[in-house]
């Protein structure tokens, strides 16, 4: 128990740290949003400075006030989910801009990266098995999907997909004229229908590190003696390949994977500006374009806890599947 | 003695730009109950007759003659060289089990102790209850003196010795009539060692199975060994009864082999 408690203790520090950083990095840099919206307004009309201390009460901007105060603030704001109000997308607070985008890339990058992991690992256990099968033969061509630039795979596949054969759409995250969002069957299988696409592109140019380390792990863990153990014992092939040898060799790979999840919520903006998805990435897009600090620091404080959150997930699940991390107390 | 394993004229050879001749014409005969010693030098095709008596030999690896018939309890022989795929596995571990000479990695890590036991009940004993398996994995621990509570443990948190003594629990599972002992105490401290060895043989009084234990230490195959074999460069020099093997030395290199170990009385050796 005190395993998983110094586990939580830990990334309760990494995330206080992440906020700090979070909370000072965009106060270093150039460049004040006020000002900035103070410009778009004044396109429109004159701009008192009533209007300019409003602005700056409402973006937590507020410069009159200490720094290790405003630093208070804004821990007490993000624990209670208020995380400012977003520029780009005014009068919208940054949290509900969060809640609308980040559950398209959840789903897109996420279930992606788990079929693509998945497949990855399988096909490479085949293949670390059964040495110089055909198997062996797919390595060479999925290492080029991978080894291609993403947005011109990604540019590929779309014009010969969607444009020429026009069997998927060629962007959004659903067919905005004829089902609704919501828990529907109809919005749920259009949403599935526009996601596929994206989703081959991201599985067909990450497949080959999966299928290639686990396949190498796979040689590797074969020529161990509890391999030959096991063959002598004379347990079934089947067994030997999943509980003796995959069982061992996947475990490199895993810590892999918890990276790779981490980065589902960053490694996203390409894929969402190449299929025009409404996800965090575009999000992050716009806001940097319009230098949109509240919306960035959402962002940011989004794929840190999604990078943290992953991390402690896969940590607990290999105290589960490797005993020899796990630290007897 | 009525034998339990006849090996006649086996060879095997390792494939390669320069084909390497292994084990050459080595004709051996076990008997039931019998410690069979089998020395010699390393890289002489001790374990490489080992494995190919258990057919477990890998590519570059080739059997090029001869056969290991054993002679089972019931009475029937079976050629091991004519079992292939399913009867294979079935054979294997059933009549022949083996304890490996990296014993410290013979377990797989990841895998409970018990996990590792059960799985033998359950590929080769299909029709025995739950119950039953958990029943026997705690019995044959006890009876190599590693306590039942180590079940549940990881190999990671045994000892090196504790290990051996899990992979001979292991080996007795299905009481085989042959066990295949590959240098089981080398990387083991002295002490250890010869409770295993009095372990092994206390086993094998008990339940009668016949040894072939393999090692390059010829005067501790002289305390246990029944009978001993030596090997050279892939064939059997000399094959006699331990006592007569160490008083009246036939070949050769049977005598060099036990002059070079030290005496703890008499003359001290020149240089």
């Amino acid at each position: 128990m005190t395993y998983y408690l110094r586990k939580l203790g830990f990334y309760v520090v990494a995330l206080w740290a992440a906020l700090t950083l979070n909370f000072f990095l965009p106060r270093w840099m150039p460049g004040d949003p006020v000002d900035l919206m103070i410009a778009k307004l004044a396109a429109k009309g004159p701009v008192s400075p009533e209007i300019r201390h409003s602005l700056e009460l409402l973006l937590g901007t507020d410069s009159s006030r200490p720094i290790f105060l405003q630093y208070v603030d804004y821990l007490n704001n993000v624990a209670h989910g208020d995380l400012g109000v977003s520029v780009t997308y005014f009068p919208q607070t940054v949290s509900t801009t969060l809640a609308d985008t980040l559950p398209w890339t959840i789903a897109l990058m996420g279930i992606a990266t788990i079929i693509s992991f998945a497949i990855g690992i399988l096909l490479g256990q085949l293949a670390g098995w059964k040495r110089g099968s055909w198997l062996d033969n797919l390595i060479p061509v999925t290492t080029m999907f991978q080894a291609v630039p993403y947005f011109w795979l990604a540019l590929v596949l779309l014009y010969l997909l969607s444009s020429v054969a026009q069997i998927f759409p060629t962007g959004g995250g659903y067919d905005v004229n004829t089902v609704v969002p919501g828990f529907n069957l109809p919005f749920l299988r259009s949403a599935v229908y526009y996601g596929t696409l994206p989703a081959l592109t991201i599985v067909l140019s990450s497949i080959a590190g999966w299928m290639l380390g686990m396949r190498n792990m796979m040689v590797s863990t074969l020529s161990e003696d509890y391999i030959v153990t096991a063959e002598a014992k004379g347990l079934t092939r089947r067994r030997i390949m999943t509980t003796y040898a995959a069982r061992n060799a996947v475990l490199p790979s895993l810590a892999g994977f918890a990276i790779t999840l981490g980065f589902v919520v960053s490694g996203s903006i390409i894929t969402e500006q190449v299929f025009s998805y409404p996800g965090i990435g575009m999000t992050l897009m716009s806001a940097v374009q319009n230098s949109d600090y509240a919306l960035m620091q959402g962002v940011f404080l989004v794929i840190t806890i999604s990078v943290l959150g992953a991390n402690l997930l896969v940590d607990l699940l290999y105290a589960v599947i490797d005993p020899r991390t796990r630290a007897r107390a | 003695m009525s034998d339990v394993l006849t090996v006649t004229d086996f060879s095997v050879d390792y494939l390669g730009e320069q084909t390497v001749h292994a084990v050459r014409n080595v004709d051996l005969t076990l008997g039931r109950g019998e410690i069979l010693g089998l020395a010699g030098e390393s890289g002489c095709g001790k374990t490489t007759l080992a494995y190919g008596i258990n057919r477990l030999l890998k590519p570059p690896a080739v059997i090029t003659s001869g056969k290991a018939v054993l002679h089972s309890r019931e009475g029937t022989d079976i050629d091991l060289g004519s079992l292939t795929g399913e009867e294979l596995r079935a054979f294997r571990w059933d009549r022949v089990s083996m304890v490996f000479q990296g014993a410290m990695n013979s377990l797989n890590p990841v895998i409970s102790i018990r996990a590792q036991l059960e799985d033998i009940f359950s590929t080769h004993r299909p029709a025995m209850s739950k119950a039953d398996r958990r029943t026997r994995c705690g019995e044959l621990l006890e009876r190599v003196g590693v306590d039942r509570n180590r079940l549940k443990s990881y190999p990671h948190e045994l000892s090196g010795g504790m290990r051996q003594r899990v992979m001979i629990a292991m080996a007795m599972a299905l009481e085989p009539q042959i066990m295949i002992m590959d240098e089981p105490t080398t990387a083991l401290d002295v002490v250890v060692q010869r409770e295993i060895l009095l372990e092994i043989t206390r086993l094998r009084d008990e339940l009668g199975f016949a040894v072939l234990f393999i090692t390059h230490d010829l005067p501790l195959l002289l305390e246990i060994s029944d009978r001993i074999a030596v090997m050279r460069a892939g064939e059997l020099v000399e094959l006699a009864p331990a006592a007569q093997l160490y008083n009246s030395p036939q070949h050769a290199y049977t005598k060099l082999l036990l002059g070079s170990f030290p005496s703890l009385t008499g003359e001290r050796a020149a240089g």
